[in-house]
């Protein structure tokens, strides 16, 4: 099973849902923690207890390291004949034709391969260009992995494909988004089981909430809301919950040893230990909620 | 020579465009015949990125030597020096008067780019 942790605004509580849900279900079995918030991820800040101190790069220096590559062309001039076909098929505007030949902009290549298929003199070659890197730790239970973007990449699409690719298959795996509703995002959210989308209790956050709920909508994944920080006196998410039919999967009572415990780096488990429960309820009805999504797109 | 001048409108008489890669069209003004040709930029107006890059390479398949233009970005910039094409910035005024100008030794050279290079 895994469950994307999303949310259309930044700064709801993805990263605080997230590492809670994943330290009370490592409690009792294993789980994979996955860090997709690649431009900056920062549950580590938040497991310090369970994967050690960080170096100055933000992660335990004793962690696995991978480095993430991105295809981009290289040009033989030799071969090259300077007939611009590269430049004409690369959708991106990544190649352009000057009088020297072609001149590469790596930074806006997607790595699609076209220009050194297209290539009439095979004068393209595609080579490696390091994006980005993964840390994984494992700690008993817990599995944690995390992407980090080069600091200048633009694009953050493929270090999170990769950190989704590094997960074993067994247990729950926990997706920590980033957040919007863009490629980021969604690179991060297909192809999982449920999204929970992690929503404040505002006209802001419901705004944000409504455009990640259409474009979970039109991933065809199933999903429910969590709302943190509720407020009795703010109900505008959960009218709204109400009439899309939207599940409202547990309410996070706004709490300020939460948010005291927030700013030493504290899991919110540890200042609201009745979390752990609620959790537990939600898998449950989460995992109901995804098997009925699972057999009615079966029908 | 070929000159090209960043425009939104296609009359010699229309204004410089300040943008260069969203520009609307691109007018080259042929000193030896003495005409105005419009090459529309369309494609790159709805470029998700990269615009400045192809509307260099556009401007060096007509076969201009000289762009004039408002601002230009550190990628088409390069393109256009590695193609050997002076670039003249800041450029104020109708098209006529801005080539009129250039031919009267009037308009420099840029050396650099002069805004930052943006994603989408």
């Amino acid at each position: 099973m895994r469950i994307a942790i999303a949310s259309g605004k930044g700064g709801t509580g993805k990263t605080t849902v997230a590492v809670s849900l994943a330290l009370s279900v490592a409690t009792r079995e294993k789980v994979s923690l996955l860090d997709c918030d690649v431009e900056e991820p920062n549950a580590a800040l938040f497991l310090h207890e369970q994967i050690g101190s960080a170096d100055k790069h933000g992660f335990n220096p004793n962690a696995d390291t991978a480095q993430v590559f991105v295809k981009v062309p290289k040009v033989d001039n030799d071969k090259c004949t300077k007939c611009g076909r590269c430049s004409s098929v690369c959708e991106f505007n990544a190649i352009a034709l000057t009088k020297t030949g072609p001149m590469i902009f790596p930074e806006l290549c997607h790595s699609c391969g076209g220009c050194a298929l297209f290539c009439p003199t095979q004068a393209i070659t595609e080579a490696d260009r390091a994006v980005g890197k993964i840390h994984r730790f494992v700690h008993e239970n817990l599995t944690f992995i995390e992407g980090l973007l080069n600091v200048g990449e633009a694009m953050s699409t493929p270090v999170i494909c990769k950190v989704k690719k590094m997960v074993a298959t067994d247990g729950l795996v926990i997706v920590d988004c980033p957040p919007g509703t863009a490629c980021p995002m969604v690179a991060a959210v297909r192809d999982v089981d449920f999204a929970i989308l992690v929503t404040e209790p505002t006209p802001f956050g419901l705004h944000d909430l409504t455009l990640a709920v259409e474009t979970v909508r039109e991933l065809s994944v199933p999903f429910g809301v969590i709302v943190n920080r509720a407020d009795d006196a703010e109900l505008c998410v959960r009218e709204y919950c109400q009439k899309e039919k939207i599940p409202l999967l547990l309410e996070i009572p706004d709490s300020r040893a939460v948010a005291e415990g927030y700013s030493r780096g504290v899991p919110i488990l540890a200042s609201m230990p009745e979390l752990a429960g609620a959790y537990e309820k939600m898998l449950v009805q989460i995992g109901v909620l995804a098997q009925a999504a699972c057999c009615g797109g079966n029908q | 020579m070929k000159i090209a001048v960043t425009s939104d409108g296609e009359t010699p008489d229309s204004a410089v465009d300040r943008r260069f890669g969203r520009a609307a069209v691109f007018q080259l003004f042929d000193t030896e015949t003495g005409e105005y040709t419009v090459h529309p930029n369309t494609q790159n107006l709805n470029a998700a990125q990269g615009a400045g890059i192809q509307a260099a390479q556009t401007v060096v398949g007509l076969g201009a030597e000289v762009v004039i233009t408002g601002h230009c970005g550190p990628k088409a910039f390069r393109v256009l020096q590695a193609s050997e094409v002076g670039i003249v910035l800041n450029a104020e005024g109708s098209v006529k008067e801005l080539v009129e100008k250039f031919q009267a030794g009037e308009l420099t050279f840029a050396e650099s780019a002069d805004v930052e290079g943006h994603w989408v």
